[in-house]
């Protein structure tokens, strides 16, 4: 790995949120989820991210209240520990090593200083084999904990945490695997199954997905496969055991969840609708649909005051008591597969991908927030499983950020492809895209490249698209129509079409000033004219067909750069229309920087990518690194810094005037940030923790204005040092408040440490400290 | 929650014309009142006062008709031969018409016998109007003259023999007495002044001239010949202004509606053409039955009057506005009282606001597609108003339905009744190109679910030949458009030979062999 020091790949947002259960803090204000490596902590009202909490080296799996102190909660990982976080400060309290990897992690009220967690049978052998263990937790003051005192309790147990649960405050414990569930008391220590056939008389399926207990009383509920909720009584005889059914769902049950008093049982599924059952009254029930996408998780709040429900859009919705959605928390959504590329948005800056079905979305880069959706396809979703549905597909900006143009498509099996081209202007008054124009089947097969004319300050704006069909189309904005009031609004419509020897076009690209078009039909490269549609010239290459195509910009403009199937990169110029130079490199992306001369390469080898950033005039790379990261890098984008970076070092400057963003093939979102960068964001955060001595607390933030103006007042007031360094004080601060042990103890050498000085000064120090302490405890 | 986001109709473009300002002002007229005239109707022309009546010249009589009556108020029948050019004096009182015996008379509209015949012309009058001094008559003639005439003498004033050929049209000027225009078939414009000797100002049309006219403001003039229509500029001298080619025959006479902001031309074509006179573009059209020889339009566009070669006098009249709002009543909305209840209620300082969600409005196949009622949903999209009056709304509807993938489901188990009437309104949009993707997949779909019972209703079956026998109908006339658009492609590779390259020819030449696609007549006949 050829590495330049100061710049490395980071992993820049964009993380599931939803990947497990999120908890809800005693008092609803707080909302934790695993996300990737860390614990987001999020405010159930504000939907803001409060803390993060980093540490974790593998993914998090589960994430847990401590039954003992509703302040603290358990995460647990793939990395084989076990982490216990002080979510309102974001501190790292304790770390249980337990050794094997970790997949989710319960724990009851009845079993103190226990948790049970899943793990492989075999950590050697890749197979699906889990059970589960109860690990007892020593009870040290360390910060790094063995903890290797594990019993199993199940085994053939799943490796999804919804599929097991404890029941009535702890007594038992119910697993559900396939067809089977198992039920085990531990006062008895006796475990009991029960099984299903697989299929019924109807043809359902009867596997179980997830399971609930109870909190009242002894019964369980299970869903399956086929969309049935079933609720087992009696359960603690093998013969005599009893369920009922209840059947809403078409498609199978993803969660369960009771509430708190056991009064309504929370179902959902597949079709995005929030279920809710009153326990005893099973034919009445209350429907909260159309929340966005198929529901994973539901979660209650510990009073029941809130539910969340998280879906597979990668969002959490936060609902209060069945009626209303309060908040929405949204990450970067990530389909099965980003279809329209990486974008950026002139205007906002922001990075913009398919979202959610039908959608396009707004990420901001800087925040790692989701900024909004823009509804493309404009239709109701229908949540059903193997139905087809539009997708957007291809998406573009002009390059004053004014006009956006969409494709959306729908494949069916048997009929014709379904196509649909969409313009949208920006509104100045609503800050958003209105559709200006729909033009329903603009080609006759799939479009397979889609681009505005960059020059900024043209009148007349011009998109280019190419299709399967062999033609590319140019559209072009019409005059407005002012002889009625009737159209206000100038619509598009279609200039020019073109075609080369019934070739396919692959590809397309303007120039930056917006004088030529170069369009890839298979092997020949054509370059028009875009105000005469004129062919200019053909630009012919070795044998395979192009891929990618991009001019050169600023000082290369006059150089067009494209890469084909054959592992070939070549680079004509324009001016001779000959071919400049050419180089064997397997390059599976080209995408060129507006700001400055740099051209990007990603190539593909070995399962892993290697990148190069290059001037065409120039034959030695600016920057070159091998194995960005392991797999495809399916979508780039050189995103424009707001301020530009002041980098002397030559293999960094291609990263002065802006950011490389990318995609790979597992969805991770990547950015190249260089040393500076991440010593300036260091710097700031340190400032922001500089003056830490004090907690920051009502009661501070009072006095310390107190003692602000006071020492405005007297400024020649001598200030004696303050007694920080005491180890009375400063083991009193930065031991966890848990540990420490009790005030009246702790009282009289506090009130020691303080006689070291008289002065007025130091007694209203002493004071602040003491209210730290006070809050603390 | 997300609100249920209701089915798009899709904004589709109008075919056929733009609906304008313009087309909705000359629509705005009842159907033609038709009238037999005794031969071709020559000339019309309005009286200039109220109650505004027309004199028809058709063969040899001249009828005055009302504003509103289909039969002549009067008639003047003493004509020898074939009558020309019956006109009105400003004061509505008197008549002059020329004749095919070279006679002028001149006619009290009261009375019955000629009040005064003006005889010098040696071959038939065509042309003959009074002068703005309304004492004086202009006649022009076949024997290449044109003659001003002294009314109460009968005398001949002046005689101008500057015309080549027969003088078949002019128009004497109302603001200026002296001034006159004929047109000739020798292709000239003149403008006489009665004071000189000779023509002022002559102008060239290219054709025989037909017809003149004379703006309000006379600063310009119109000539109609041939198949032009020209626009002159009389204070520039006779400069041409504009020439316009909208007719494919002769144009035979023009006029000018009430504000003069339209010019009407008509012509043996069997057209009316209405031309805005500032870009001199054609706004609107009539066509008629037969090749048109005279126009008149009554004073405030009342009504339109053609006479045509087959001696029928077309008569239309405007609609009155006034007339449909009487006989619709206005629906009775609730009262003030219902909007205005609990809207003026300011809250109280401690009140509790309670915000109520605003109702969405959803129409009535969005709410059963709401509830996933789909043969309910296909049901209210195919009520009665809906499938005629909108039906991109049915179509949007059926297309929803197919994308989620439940249309069989809604098409299936319907009566014969139900199924009638959704192959009525399959046949009758089919051949919309707009809907005909959609519906192709609705008929394909009803047949599959159908065939069971083809033969066991004599309606549905009748509606399912009607349907193959248009497949039929619809497919040849693609496969003659097809061949057509191949012609025309080869022609313009042809034409393109020198500029092109010869392999784009190539290309172009294949693009020719189309093939049209036919996936459902297949199925059809397999049934």
């Amino acid at each position: 790995m050829v590495e330049y020091g100061d710049i490395r790949v980071v992993y820049r947002g964009g993380s599931k949120i939803n990947f497990r259960k999120p908890v809800i803090s005693n008092d609803s204000r707080f909302l934790l989820c695993a996300s990737g490596e860390s614990v987001k902590v999020f405010s159930s009202v504000t939907e803001e991210c409060v803390h993060e909490l980093r540490g974790h080296t593998g993914q998090v799996t589960g994430v847990l209240l401590r039954p003992s102190n509703h302040l603290q909660v358990y995460s647990c990982s793939t990395d084989g520990t076990v982490r216990l976080w002080d979510f309102t400060d974001g501190i790292l309290v304790r770390t249980y090593v337990v050794g094997y990897p970790v997949y989710s992690i319960y724990a009851s009220l009845n079993h103190k200083e226990v948790v049970f967690i899943v793990t492989p049978v075999c950590v050697f052998v890749f197979a699906e084999l889990f059970q589960l263990v109860a690990v007892n937790l020593p009870q040290t003051p360390d910060q790094l904990v063995e903890a290797r005192d594990l019993s199993a309790v199940l085994s053939d147990v799943s490796s999804n945490p919804s599929t097991i649960a404890f029941g009535r405050g702890g007594e038992y414990l119910a697993s559900v695997n396939n067809l089977k569930m198992e039920i085990y008391f531990f006062k008895k220590n006796k475990s009991y199954s029960f099984s299903l056939r697989e299929y019924t008389k109807n043809g359902g399926k009867n596997t179980f997905t997830c399971i609930a207990c109870h909190p009242k009383d002894d019964c369980v509920a299970t869903g399956h496969d086929d969309g049935k909720i079933r609720l087992w009584r009696n359960f603690k005889q093998k013969k005599e055991y009893t369920y009922s059914t209840l059947h809403w769902h078409h498609s199978a049950v993803s969660s369960l969840c009771f509430t708190p008093e056991g009064t309504n049982l929370l179902s959902g599924g597949v079709e995005s609708v929030l279920v809710q059952w009153r326990y005893n009254q099973e034919n009445q029930k209350d429907f909260l649909p159309r929340l966005g996408a198929a529901i994973t998780h539901v979660t209650v709040s510990p009073d029941g005051a809130l539910f969340s429900t998280s879906h597979s859009d990668n969002k959490i919705t936060i609902i209060q008591s069945c009626v209303k959605v309060s908040a929405v928390i949204q990450g970067l959504v990530k389909g099965e597969n980003v279809t329209t590329g990486l974008l950026v948005d002139p205007r906002s800056k922001a990075l913009v991908l398919n979202g959610r079905p039908g959608h396009l979305q707004f990420y901001s880069l800087q925040r790692d927030k989701l900024l909004f959706h823009l509804d493309i396809v404009q239709q109701e979703y229908i949540h059903e499983a193997g139905l087809e549905q539009f997708e957007v597909v291809r998406a573009a900006f002009d390059a004053s950020g004014l006009w956006l143009a969409t494709v959306e498509e729908r494949k069916q099996k048997s009929a014709e492809l379904e196509l649909n081209l969409k313009l949208w202007s920006f509104d100045e008054q609503t800050q958003s895209f209105v559709l200006n124009t729909t033009v329903s089947a603009p080609h006759e097969a799939r479009i397979t490249a889609m681009c505005f004319s960059q020059a900024a300050d043209s009148q007349t704006t011009t998109l280019v698209s190419a299709s399967r069909d062999g033609h590319f189309k140019a559209w072009q904005l019409g005059l407005p129509a002012h002889t009625d009031g009737t159209q206000e609004w100038p619509s598009w419509s279609c200039d020019f079409v073109g075609a080369y020897h019934g070739l396919v076009p692959r590809c397309c690209c303007f120039s930056a000033d917006g004088s030529l078009l170069a369009v890839g039909f298979q092997e020949v490269v054509t370059v028009w004219n875009p105000t005469s549609w004129e062919l200019l010239t053909t630009l012919s290459q070795p044998p395979g067909d192009v891929r990618n195509l991009c001019f050169g910009q600023l000082s290369c403009s006059k150089y067009l750069l494209g890469s084909n199937n054959k592992k070939m990169v070549c680079c004509w110029n324009l001016l001779t229309c000959s071919l400049e130079w050419s180089t064997s490199m397997d390059v599976s992306l080209l995408l060129v920087d507006s700001r400055s001369e740099n051209m990007a390469a990603f190539c593909c080898q070995d399962g892993s990518t290697d990148l190069f950033v290059f001037k065409p005039s120039e034959p030695r790379p600016l920057f070159s690194q091998k194995a960005v990261c392991s797999g495809r890098v399916i979508h780039a984008v050189f995103t424009p810094r707001e301020v530009m970076l002041e980098s002397s070092e030559e293999s960094s400057q291609w990263l002065n005037r802006s950011q490389l963003y990318f995609l790979t093939e597992f969805m991770d979102l990547l950015t190249f940030s260089t040393k500076a960068e991440e010593e300036k964001l260091m710097a700031s955060s340190k400032q922001l923790v500089i003056d830490d001595t004090v907690a920051m607390t009502p009661f501070y933030l009072l006095l310390g204005k107190h003692r602000h103006e006071h020492l405005g007042n007297e400024e020649s007031a001598e200030r004696t040092p303050l007694p920080q360094s005491s180890v009375a004080i400063k083991e009193l601060l930065q031991t966890p408040a848990h540990v420490l042990p009790a005030t009246s103890f702790l009282c009289s050498m506090f009130a020691k440490s303080l006689l070291i000085s008289v002065t007025e000064t130091s007694f209203m120090n002493s004071l602040s400290v003491l209210s730290a302490v006070a809050v603390k405890l | 929650m997300a609100s249920f986001k209701p089915t798009q109709i899709p904004d589709l473009p109008k075919l056929g014309e733009k609906i304008t300002e313009d087309t909705l002002y000359w629509k705005n007229y009842k159907a033609p009142v038709q009238i037999k005239e005794f031969g071709a109707v020559s000339n019309i022309d309005f009286s200039p006062v109220s109650p505004h009546n027309f004199a028809v010249t058709a063969f040899t009589r001249i009828h005055i008709y009302g504003p509103f009556s289909q039969e002549p108020v009067k008639t003047f029948t003493r004509f020898k031969d074939t009558a020309y050019c019956g006109r009105f004096r400003s004061d509505g009182q008197l008549l002059v018409a020329g004749c095919e015996d070279s006679v002028v008379r001149l006619y009290d509209v009261g009375g019955k016998a000629a009040l005064r015949m003006y005889k010098g012309h040696t071959k038939a009058v065509h042309v003959a109007d009074f002068t703005t001094g309304r004492y004086q008559i202009l006649t022009a003639s076949d024997d290449y003259t044109c003659r001003l005439w002294d009314i109460p003498n009968a005398v001949e004033l002046t005689a101008y023999q500057e015309h080549t050929d027969y003088v078949r049209c002019g128009v004497t000027s109302k603001l200026n007495r002296d001034l006159f225009i004929t047109g000739s078939y020798d292709h000239t414009l003149r403008v006489f002044d009665s004071r000189t000797e000779k023509s002022v100002m002559t102008m060239d049309h290219g054709q025989p001239v037909e017809s003149l006219l004379l703006y309000p403001s006379e600063g310009l003039l119109v000539s109609a010949g041939g198949r032009y229509v020209k626009v002159w500029d009389l204070l520039k001298g006779g400069q041409p202004l504009v020439s316009l080619k909208n007719h494919h025959k002769t144009v035979t006479c023009l006029a000018l509606n009430s504000s003069g902001q339209r010019l009407l031309s008509a012509s043996l074509d069997r057209h009316v053409k209405v031309y805005n006179t500032t870009n001199y573009k054609v706004v609107h059209n009539f066509d008629y039955a037969a090749a048109i020889l005279s126009l008149g339009l009554a004073p405030d566009d009342e009504s339109i009057v053609v006479g045509m070669t087959n001696s029928i006098l077309s008569i239309k009249h405007r609609k009155n506005l006034e007339e449909p709002k009487e006989t619709s009543k206005p629906r009775r909305r609730p009262s003030y009282r219902v909007f205005m209840k609990g809207k003026n209620f300011v809250p109280k300082q401690d009140d509790y606001f309670v915000s109520k969600p605003a109702r969405q409005h959803l129409a009535k196949y969005d709410k059963q597609l709401k509830r996933f009622n789909v043969s309910k949903a296909l049901d209210t999209a195919l009520e009665a108003w809906l499938r005629r009056k909108k039906p991109e709304v049915t179509v949007a509807v059926i297309k929803e339905l197919d994308r989620r993938g439940t249309l069989k489901n809604a098409l299936a188990g319907r009566d014969e009744e139900q199924l009638s009437r959704l192959l009525c309104f399959v046949i009758g949009n089919f051949f919309d190109t707009r809907f005909t993707p959609v519906l192709a997949t609705t008929a394909e779909i009803v047949l599959d679910i159908y065939q069971c019972v083809i033969g066991q209703s004599a309606v549905i079956d009748r509606h399912l030949i009607h349907l193959q026998k248009l497949l039929e109908k619809e497919i040849y006339y693609q496969k003659d458009l097809m061949e057509i658009l191949g012609m025309l492609d080869t022609m313009f590779a042809f034409s393109l030979l020198r500029k092109e390259s010869v392999d784009q020819i190539m290309f172009k030449s294949k693009m020719i062999k189309y093939e049209p696609k036919q996936p459902f007549i297949v199925k059809l006949t397999t049934n």
